[in-house]
């Protein structure tokens, strides 16, 4: 049970953090704009070498390095919305899906252009010790580290879209871009503002898996399908959802090669992303809106 | 009286051929205006085209000296036009009050707290109902929303497309009761509406649009005894 706890558990919570920061990003940019961005992982990646690079530059944490991410990210996400998908937003999405494979592979080709294709590993000060808990639970401080600031952000990005103006507009025209239009909302101010919660958050998702591995060009497109599946499972347009999605799948994933059953693994390790298509896949079939009553693709 | 909305040679549709044709009406300050005629003759593109949701060819939509013709939507309600559309209407997930409240965002009233306060006196059922999502009201409540989202902007004209398509005859009647209330606050009002007897009993003035073309226009009471607008749209005898 306690191994349970200190490998399966903790782990699963940590990756959910990072599915769910990234599934917001995607059922944000699905809700508003209307599309389904698969450069949403490699935007991640853009955000984690943005901490990297600073990292080289300032011998603090990562963690307090977030920001210089945040910056490339958001200014990454700005620009392609200008130069490839603005242009597109007349046209069927479909354009626009297609278009954003291409960023993906735009941002890919450039970070491995800027800083190569080898793994990078974050200097965090060398390895750090886990938190001994009640001399039992054993847990990462970095995967604390990643719960508690997903936490705060779900807090500050609730009250964000339901308290102010900008992100009622947000949910305002999530809901229906046409009455939106009709109501003078300024729907390009709410499209700026996704891309820019979008694009920071996945940032943030960046750096903790960086940060838990190592950083390399692929780690945002590896993590897309999880992140996808968080999406759906939340319900698209639903942030909220999106967070809750997150957790499931990390959960799922993880504790799926748990040794449920006799001594060894119940699905092997190997497998585990599987379990995140399955459950996305059956949830289309029964609940295509989501757990949280979201909109239908 | 001055007229408060003109529109003059209006020509519109949606890039295909044109679904109205030279029309042209004037609305004064202050009154309820309504635009009748059979299911196709373009009268919600009228209201549509006031409100640039459609390309328009030719024509005229001047709006106290400002010619709308060339407006955005998005522009419209900063200038004192509120439109309620006829389906979809309100944002289904957000609440009453956050309903009201996206309705001030683009033309923030004076003081908004007293215009939400108006817009419940108006509405006085939705006062119990403002921390329910609009998408879990009845048709008529969410008609409600609509409107008072659109008034929330104080708008000088308000465009109702069909405000009572698809409800029962008792909210029909508080319904048109209310547009008499809105026009007392000095909101003018221009509609679409299919109850073409009840709607002239309640407007100023009507205008008659068959097949995208002006064919009658008179006061309310006139166009209720014209024989040829009677027999062919208000379904036989005086009422």
């Amino acid at each position: 049970m306690i191994d349970f706890i200190n490998f399966y558990l903790f782990p699963a919570l940590a990756i959910g953090s990072v599915y769910a920061l990234g599934a917001v990003g995607i059922s944000m940019i699905f809700g508003i704009l209307r599309f389904a961005h698969f450069a949403h992982g490699d935007l991640m990646t853009v955000g984690t070498y943005g901490v990297l690079a600073a990292a080289a530059i300032f011998p603090v944490s990562p963690l307090l390095l977030v920001p210089f991410g945040m910056a490339l990210a958001i200014v990454s996400a700005l620009a392609v919305d200008k130069v490839f998908y603005q242009p597109l937003r007349k046209l069927p999405t479909i354009y626009t899906v297609i278009s954003s494979f291409g960023v993906a592979l735009i941002f890919r080709s450039l970070v491995q252009l800027f800083w190569g294709s080898q793994n990078q590993v974050f200097n965090s000060g060398g390895v750090r010790p886990p938190l001994v808990l009640f001399d039992t639970f054993r847990v990462s401080v970095l995967h604390v580290q990643a719960v508690v600031a997903t936490s705060v952000i779900a807090l500050l990005l609730h009250f964000f879209l339901s308290r102010t103006k900008t992100g009622r507009s947000m949910r305002a025209v999530s809901d229906d871009p046409e009455l939106a239009q009709v109501a003078g909302l300024d729907t390009e101010k709410v499209v700026r503002w996704t891309w820019i919660i979008g694009a920071a958050l996945a940032a943030v998702a960046g750096m903790f898996a960086g940060m838990d591995t190592s950083a390399h060009p692929n780690l945002g497109w590896n993590l897309l399908m999880p992140m996808f599946a968080a999406a759906i499972l939340g319900g698209i347009g639903k942030p909220m959802g999106a967070m809750a999605g997150g957790y499931i799948i990390g959960l799922a994933e993880e504790l799926s090669s748990y040794n449920w059953i006799g001594d060894s693994a119940l699905i092997s390790p190997s497998y585990k992303t599987a379990v995140a298509f399955v459950i996305m896949i059956v949830l289309l079939i029964v609940k295509p809106q989501g757990l949280f009553k979201g909109r239908l693709l | 009286m001055s007229a408060l909305l003109s529109v003059r040679g209006l020509t519109a549709g949606y890039g295909g051929p044109p679904i109205i044709e030279d029309v042209s009406f004037d609305v004064e300050e202050h009154e309820i205006a309504v635009i009748l005629g059979p299911n196709g003759a373009g009268k919600s593109t009228v209201l549509k085209t006031i409100f640039a949701l459609t390309s328009i060819a030719s024509g005229i939509i001047d709006f106290a000296g400002t010619n709308l013709a060339t407006c955005k939507t998005s522009k419209l309600v900063t200038l004192g036009v509120s439109a309620v559309p006829q389906s979809s209407n309100v944002f289904r997930h957000l609440t009453v009050e956050e309903n009201f409240d996206v309705g001030t965002y683009a033309a923030p009233p004076a003081d908004k707290a007293a215009t939400h306060e108006k817009v419940l006196q108006l509405f006085p059922d939705l006062r119990a109902k403002l921390k329910q999502p609009a998408g879990e009201l009845s048709g008529g409540q969410r008609q409600m929303v609509a409107i008072g989202r659109a008034l929330m902007c104080e708008p000088k004209l308000i465009l109702l497309d069909e405000p009572t398509a698809g409800l029962s005859p008792a909210y029909l009647e508080r319904i048109f009761d209310l547009l008499l209330d809105i026009r007392q606050t000095g909101v003018t009002i221009l509609m679409v509406e299919q109850n073409a007897r009840q709607a002239l009993q309640i407007a100023d003035h009507g205008h008659v649009l068959v097949n995208g073309r002006n064919f009658a226009s008179g006061t309310g009471k006139d166009l209720l005894a014209d024989e040829n607008v009677r027999r062919s749209f208000l379904g036989g005898a005086a009422a």
